[in-house]
């Protein structure tokens, strides 16, 4: 793995070690107090501080997921070269468009 | 299923079901044998009952017989073994003992391993000493009792038998990897104060096969009959990496 991945993963889990536990802060929340979707959305939407939790949240998955995935289809499948690197992209860059997809959704839309 | 002959040659007497793999580079199958029980037996005492007896052609690699060498290490029952140093009673199964060669390295033949691989990653992870004064000068004194210096004398103690490169499951995923022995020799030189290399030793041990592709599985630190701690030495230089990129050094 080269050195600047590894910096970039143990960089990114930094980052997503919080946001997890407000993440299931935010769930464990929903769930008790009883707000259904609506409320829920009514508390997002236009919601400048929950954009930014959430998106730096989605990216920072996004990149960690994808050096990890890395390294898992280096060791196990013998990938490298340029088809590990198109792959590694492309899983980085499905789970951000799919990640940002949600927090538009819930914050802007 | 898996090819094999069966060499019995013993009597009546109280024997061990050992199964023995045998082969080259290009493939081998297990043989099995009846090895008579004797007090206090070791592996290799079994290998060499084997290879004095039925199997005179048997291949296999041992010197002091004590555990200082470290050459006859092998695969026992499916785990990496000093052979001089295990006792046959201790690791039977079921009245039964597999050996075969070691894991991660190309056979020469039977139980013979080349080495070369692991040697050669001893040099690239910059496992040679660089020294800072020549023999004219005179020696600076070293205190025993630093945090590196108490570093570099529990990593220094390492023999080279390759039981943690045979154990460590990163090796036989990734085969450029330094490995854990490779990465332990870098980690004693890193913290020797007497050693000029490491600048270039921390280049070297951060490359794309370097110490960051270690999943701190510690199957080295488990399996090492010195009973060194080789993961320990690879998060030190994880750590002392990521320092030197920190200050800019890199």
């Amino acid at each position: 793995m080269p050195l600047g991945l590894y910096l970039l993963q143990r960089l990114s889990a930094l980052v997503m070690a919080p946001l997890v536990l407000v993440h299931l802060g935010v769930i464990i929340y929903a769930v008790r107090s009883g707000l259904d979707a609506e409320s829920l959305l009514g508390r997002t939407r236009g919601s400048v501080a929950w954009g930014l939790v959430y998106g730096s949240f989605v990216l920072a998955v996004s990149i960690h997921a994808a050096i990890g995935i890395r390294t898992v289809l280096h060791e196990w499948l013998r990938l490298k070269g340029p088809a590990l690197e198109a792959l590694t992209w492309a899983l980085g860059l499905g789970l951000l468009v799919l990640g940002f997809r949600a927090v538009f959704a819930v914050t802007l839309a | 299923m898996e090819a094999q002959a069966e060499h019995v040659t013993t009597g009546d007497e109280a024997s061990v079901h050992v199964r023995v793999w045998r082969g080259d580079s290009g493939g081998g199958q297990w043989h099995i044998y009846r090895v008579p029980v004797r007090r206090n037996q070791t592996v290799l005492d079994v290998v060499t009952w084997i290879q004095q007896n039925p199997a005179p052609d048997l291949a296999y690699r041992f010197a002091c017989r004590v555990g200082v060498c470290g050459s006859c290490a092998m695969t026992v029952n499916g785990e990496p073994r000093w052979t001089c140093r295990t006792h046959v009673n201790r690791v039977l199964r079921d009245g039964q003992l597999s050996i075969a060669p070691l894991r991660n390295l190309p056979v020469v033949r039977d139980l013979v391993c080349d080495m070369t691989p692991f040697f050669d990653r001893w040099s690239e992870a910059g496992g040679g000493f660089v020294p800072g004064i020549d023999r004219h000068r005179p020696l600076p004194a070293i205190a025993p009792d630093t945090l590196a210096r108490r570093a570099a004398d529990a990593a220094i103690e390492c023999i080279n038998c390759a039981v943690c490169y045979a154990a460590c499951d990163v090796v036989a995923w990734k085969r450029d990897f330094l490995g854990p022995a490779a990465l332990n020799r870098a980690w004693s030189l890193v913290n020797d104060e007497r050693d000029r290399g490491n600048r270039e030793r921390l280049r070297a041990v951060s490359g794309d096969a370097g110490c960051h592709n270690c999943h701190s599985q510690q199957n080295c630190t488990q399996y090492c009959p010195n009973l060194l701690d080789p993961a320990g030495s690879i998060a030190g230089l994880k750590r002392t990496v990521m320092r030197a990129v920190l200050k800019g050094e890199f």
